[in-house]
């Protein structure tokens, strides 16, 4: 399972690389990170096979939000699962990510061993 | 008639050396002075009369100007107290500005908090999990296992070290903000003091406003270093120019919502003998008939409640009066404003 990761705080990677480093050791994932919603698509247009991606909604520059839209938008057939993440958990930013198409929505601080579980569980 | 007068007309009318036709004309000469005397007499009566009068009028009018001049005493004593209040509350005010602009970044400093906390959990749950792995693969005979765990256990805890000290230096930022300021000149980092503000605003916009977003720019010049400054003070400023920017580029993505990138970009600049702070937004701008104003105490083009209007005054009497410096403003209607701090060496 290939996991785009998108967030601003570039120690997410280092934390990223340590939390599963299990999986990654054992090939059961493959990271990649970007710093902003525009490295991101950048990301996905150079090579498509990223499957997963989790946003930071909270980011200068490109939101993790709109990142969303031109991911479900534009991308191609089947679109990404997208989660998204944030520190601000309040029913818009939480509505305007469901009608945006994001299939999870998790607030930070991120409970490392659920969303191991919920990556398992996808398919 | 007067009795001298009259006794000398008698003495006329009983001499017999006169004639008839002489004590008439001398008789007809003192009636005509007795006439006389009686008008002057009449005359001196009345301007007796007036300067009685006038000289009631005279004491009244003193003890009117009397009481005139102990009520202005008292208005005197009246407005020092009051001008006393005035400035007390204009210290309060100042205070209040100063609590405001942090009650606006409350927000952006808890999330900043936040993010580094969220680090230190982590990476001390890592390092935990990661001291287990380790002591298996001494168990297990496992040296060079062991060595790796251990380097990246020591990673772990620099990383923990790190985000420990961030949280430290927004809080300790956070409570220089809201001390009064001491007045004394210190080395500043005016990089780091930028960049921290840019990003406390941020982050406070962020909270008050759900759908904010912008671009954050700089270009800092790495040879300004330490500067002597208040710096509190020229945070506050600093602040407050980043705020203003953010309001603006807000603003204007309320009106254009399309085809519009918010962009807040903050450069400093050494010159010879002074450095330059300058805030750049493409946002709103400022229009022609409020630029006079701007600097003006209590000026303020937010709606009322958002702005105490004291930001700028303040900001000018700080650059200016405690530190000799300029504030020059830049703006296109409808564009962009560009604020720049010009501080002497």
């Amino acid at each position: 399972m290939k996991i785009l990761v998108v967030d601003d705080e570039k120690d997410v990677q280092v934390l990223f690389e340590q939390r599963f480093r299990k999986e990654i050791r054992n090939k059961e994932m493959e990271f990649a990170f970007a710093y902003s919603g525009e490295d991101a698509l950048k990301y996905l247009k150079d090579m498509h096979e990223a499957v997963l991606i989790l946003s930071d909604i909270n980011m200068p520059g490109m939101s993790g939000l709109e990142l969303l839209r031109h991911i479900k938008e534009k991308h191609h057939e089947p679109p990404p699962v997208v989660m998204m993440i944030t520190a601000y958990g309040d029913a818009d930013n939480y509505n305007t990510a469901m009608k945006l198409g994001a299939d999870d929505f998790l607030t930070k601080p991120l409970e490392f061993s659920l969303l191991k579980e919920k990556l398992k569980a996808i398919p | 008639m007067l009795p001298p007068l009259q006794s000398i007309s008698e003495r006329i009318q009983q001499a017999e050396n006169i004639s008839a036709e002489e004590k008439d004309f001398f008789i007809k000469a003192i009636k005509e002075a007795d006439k006389a005397n009686y008008m002057v007499q009449f005359k001196l009566e009345r301007i007796e009369k007036d300067r009685h009068t006038l000289s009631v009028m005279l004491q009244e009018t003193i003890e009117d100007l009397q009481k005139k001049s102990l009520a202005i005493e008292e208005t005197n004593k009246a407005l020092t107290t009051t001008l006393e209040e005035l400035k007390a509350t204009q210290a309060q005010l100042i205070q209040s500005e100063k609590m405001a602009s942090l009650g606006e970044l409350t927000a952006g400093i808890a999330h900043e908090i936040q993010n580094p906390l969220n680090f230190v959990n982590n990476f001390s749950e890592v390092s935990n999990e990661l001291i287990d792995e380790m002591n298996e693969a001494i168990k297990n005979g496992n040296t060079e296992d062991a060595q790796a765990i251990a380097a990246e256990i020591k990673m772990s805890l620099e990383k923990i070290n790190f985000h420990g000290k961030r949280a430290d230096g927004i809080v300790k930022s956070m409570l220089q903000h809201s001390r009064t300021s001491t007045g004394k000149k210190e080395p500043t980092d005016i990089n780091a003091l930028a960049d921290e503000y840019l990003r406390l605003a941020y982050h406070g916009m962020r909270a008050k406003e759900k759908s904010f977003n912008a671009l954050m720019k700089t270009d800092f010049d790495e040879s300004i270093g330490f500067v002597k400054v208040m710096s509190q003070d020229i945070g506050r400023v600093v602040l407050n120019l980043i705020t203003n920017a953010f309001y603006a580029v807000n603003e204007k993505k309320k009106l254009h919502p399309n085809g519009y990138e918010p962009t807040v970009t903050v450069i400093t600049k050494k010159e010879k003998d002074k450095i330059e702070i300058k805030v750049k937004d493409n946002g709103t701008g400022i229009p022609q008939k409020a630029l006079d104003k701007i600097f003006q105490p209590f000026f303020t083009t937010k709606p009322t409640g958002q702005g105490t209007g004291l930001g700028l005054s303040l900001s000018y009497d700080i650059v200016t009066k405690s530190h000799g410096g300029e504030i020059k403003v830049d703006t296109k209607d409808g564009e962009y404003t560009s604020f720049s701090i010009i501080l002497p060496l």
